[in-house]
């Protein structure tokens, strides 16, 4: 499968190579198979989660949708080149007589160059477009939304777990947090409208994966981390292959037991501080007091280094925990990785920092060996504990 | 006690309180860990010995990891070598886990470990030299499942929850941990919103209250607030409203007892003899204390009064033979909170007239 420079006008279906017939062929005696459409293909969550999904049992087609081409390999699905913020995509939904909606658009991070407004626009307008239709098409049957935790803000004043009937407290200002808000306002209305399609509402915590594709992976990124000075920030984290999981088991009939229409929050088992993760990243931290941090935040966007909206400076400083009971009992999904697991899958995938942990346990041995009195008993058995507590790791 | 206004609440019950006094004096005396000084001393005494090589573990951090040990050789049980080396490996153990990340803390931030070695290590002198916390009744609080610890608050700064933590983190068998609800306001402060949730302290919403519940966690609240804490000196141990009594409903849901504690000592510490309201409002605070001694001596003026205290912990109150709708009985809470108060300001009137002296 190829991805030329086929596309340019807007919405213009490119259909590449073997078509509708092979699949069939693939697919064997299945009558009732899936169509299942996926907004931002072109992204790295996209394109993986395109390429999973044809792998399903029951699902006949994959369309693929984006603004810009792919970088990466679809497998069998069709790139359908569309701007969500266009009104091109009922036709498509007609077109391809889609009954599974998957919606990935919904980003904090522009895909190459674009700025702010262009990333809000297709989150909101785009979410807009594409449900209103979803409302005129007969054949919809199920919707599922990325959205974000990032829905809930982060205050003071907020409780230490968020639950996906918890109010935020403040909600956020502006940037992708309040993107993400319009967003699932949106979803809700159709759901009311539309209360023959099932929609899931996936409210994920910090994607990580081997590429960073979040401000926050950026952040995680930089050489020295920028901190808020006495504000230690708890953070989840979910790696990117139980997002693709999680997308499954929603996108799909539920299984038994389970209900997979709602709204439910993603997330690995666990909290890591932001201390925490600094020192198993072996990055140096700076504390900055709160007062000077919108300035370093804009000093470091405009060498666009990273996004350091004034959302994201709220999670750095407040942190946000989201309950995942939901997750695991009505939609029955145990995420594989850990919050810690992720974050040490996302360490190894950057290399080491400034002080790798490794170099500073070193250091902390080498005190072992300083002369102590107590000889030279104490050294050894206290490099053994330390051999054994680091091994546990 | 003479200090103290003691409003008698009915005169039968101060007659043969005080009719009582000296017999109660003896069965205190006599029963286990509850004697004036040498029956809490003793699990005192005991656990700081387990917990100063700990103590020796966290001084590394501050690159003086060879000079603490020395002091505690001394009171190393049996061989002092092993004591040493284990020590030492302990510390440096501690210490690596420290610098590489490589600790857990749970979703509300609490991190057990920083608690265990150097928080509780920290408070602990203030605790035992300093207020002499003298802890009472420490078998009222379960040794497994969640409970629900309602204390008064008083003292101008909240030093009593911390001393509360201190008491029943060192005299509890089970060595319980208590989970402390506290003001937003410490949530809103750098540093302060820091050390607080790794002490294991959350938000005091009904949200977070009822989650440790549920996770069966000792949980601490001191409903009467800002309040309690910033009341003139004049109405000490007198009881604030206790909030809309939404601890109640709490402890109800998840089924945990509630055990009431009367906390005496903390008021006199720093007596707040006025507020100055402007400069509270200015600084965005609920109060701004004037003590005899603060802000006129400036930062020694912040140095608490080493009062003697006594923390007593009551009889709980069962919650779990409620049916599940008794949460939203308005009638039930009120009387429930009511039953709570009462009883607490009872004891505080009781530990009153038992004090010596405010001081010793």
């Amino acid at each position: 499968m190829r991805f030329g420079a086929g596309g340019r006008h807007r919405a213009a279906s490119t259909r590449y190579g073997d078509g509708q017939g092979s699949y069939r062929g693939k697919q064997g005696s299945r009558v009732l198979g899936k169509v299942v459409l996926v907004t931002g293909a072109a992204r790295q969550l996209g394109g993986r989660f395109v390429r999973r999904v044809q792998r399903e049992p029951g699902v006949d087609r994959v369309i693929a949708v984006d603004a810009v081409a792919p970088a990466h390999e679809l497998g069998d699905a069709e790139f359908v080149r569309a701007d969500i913020r266009q009104s091109a995509l009922a036709r498509i939904l007609a077109e391809h007589a889609v009954d599974t909606v998957v919606h990935l658009d919904v980003s904090g991070k522009a895909l190459g160059a674009g700025g702010r407004t262009a990333i809000k626009e297709t989150n909101v307008i785009g979410t807009m477009q594409l449900l209103g239709a979803c409302q005129k098409s007969p054949t919809v049957r199920r919707l599922v939304v990325k959205s974000s935790t990032s829905v809930y803000g982060s205050a003071p004043r907020d409780p230490a777990v968020f639950t996906e009937t918890t109010p935020p407290k403040s909600l956020p200002s502006g940037g992708f947090a309040k993107d993400a808000v319009e967003v699932e306002g949106y979803v809700r209305g159709f759901a009311r409208r539309r209360p023959d399609v099932a929609v899931c509402v996936l409210r994920f915590a910090n994607i990580l994966g081997p590429r960073p594709d979040s401000p926050l992976a950026d952040y995680l990124s930089l050489p020295v981390l920028p901190t808020v000075f006495g504000y230690d920030p708890r953070l989840q984290f979910v790696h990117e292959d139980d997002v693709i999981d999680v997308l499954g088991i929603a996108a799909s009939e539920p299984r038994r037991g389970t209900l997979n229409s709602g709204t439910f929050n993603i997330a690995g088992d666990g909290v890591l501080l932001l201390s925490q993760c600094s020192r198993r990243l072996g990055k140096p931290t700076v504390p900055v007091l709160l007062p000077a941090v919108t300035w370093v935040g804009s000093a470091l966007r405009t060498i666009g280094m990273t996004d350091f909206s004034p959302e994201q400076i709220r999670l750095l400083t407040h942190g946000r925990v989201v309950s995942t009971v939901q997750m695991r009992e009505t939609l029955g999904f145990r995420p594989k990785f850990t919050t810690a697991e992720t974050f040490a899958e996302f360490a190894r995938s950057r290399g080491p920092g400034l002080l790798p942990p490794e170099t500073v346990g070193r250091a902390v041995d080498r005190l072992a060996a300083l002369p102590l009195p107590g000889g030279a008993g104490p050294r050894e058995r206290g490099a053994g504990a330390v051999q054994t507590t680091h091994g546990a790791r | 006690m003479a200090d103290a206004k003691v409003i008698p609440f009915d005169d039968d019950r101060s007659r043969s309180g005080g009719a009582s006094r000296p017999a109660r004096r003896r069965t205190g005396a006599g029963g286990p860990g509850s004697g004036r000084g040498d029956g809490s001393a003793a699990p005192v005494s005991a656990l700081p010995g387990a917990q100063v090589p700990e103590l020796s573990g966290l001084s590394p951090e501050a690159g003086e990891g060879g000079q603490e040990p020395r002091q505690d050789a001394v009171d190393a049980d049996g061989s002092p070598a092993g004591g040493w080396e284990r020590r030492i490996a302990g510390g440096l153990a501690f210490l690596r886990r420290r610098v590489t990340g490589d600790y857990d803390v749970d979703e509300f931030g609490y991190d057990e470990e920083l608690t265990d070695q150097v928080l509780m290590s920290l408070l602990r002198p203030l605790a035992d030299k300093y207020f002499r916390v003298e802890v009472k009744g420490i078998e009222n609080i379960p040794s497994d499942g969640g409970a629900l610890i309602v204390a008064n608050h008083s003292g101008t700064l909240p030093l009593d929850g911390l001393m509360l933590q201190v008491a029943v983190h060192d005299n509890h068998p089970a060595d319980r941990h208590l989970r402390l609800l506290a003001a937003d306001l410490v949530f809103h402060l750098p540093v302060v919103n820091e050390l607080a949730r790794k002490a294991g302290h959350t938000l005091a919403c009904a949200e977070d209250a009822q989650r440790l519940l549920e996770a069966g966690e000792i949980v601490g609240v001191m409903p009467e607030g800002f309040k309690g804490i910033g009341k003139p000196f004049g109405e000490r141990y007198k009881l604030q409203r206790f909030g809309r009594g939404g601890f109640v409903s709490t402890a109800l849901r998840a089924g945990a007892p509630i055990v009431p504690c009367s906390i005496v000592g903390a008021e006199e510490i720093y007596p707040m003899i006025g507020n100055a309201k402007t400069l509270a409002r200015l600084l965005g605070i609920p109060y701004f204390p004037i003590t005899p001694t603060f802000p006129w001596l400036g930062p020694l003026g912040a140095l608490p009064l080493p009062t003697k205290w006594t923390i007593q912990f009551g009889e709980p109150i069962p919650t779990d033979g409620y049916p599940p709708e008794a949460a939203e009985d308005p009638m039930l809470m009120f009387n429930l909170t009511d039953q709570v108060r009462e009883q607490i300001q009872h004891t505080l009137y009781k530990l009153l007239v038992q004090r010596r002296s405010v001081f010793f």
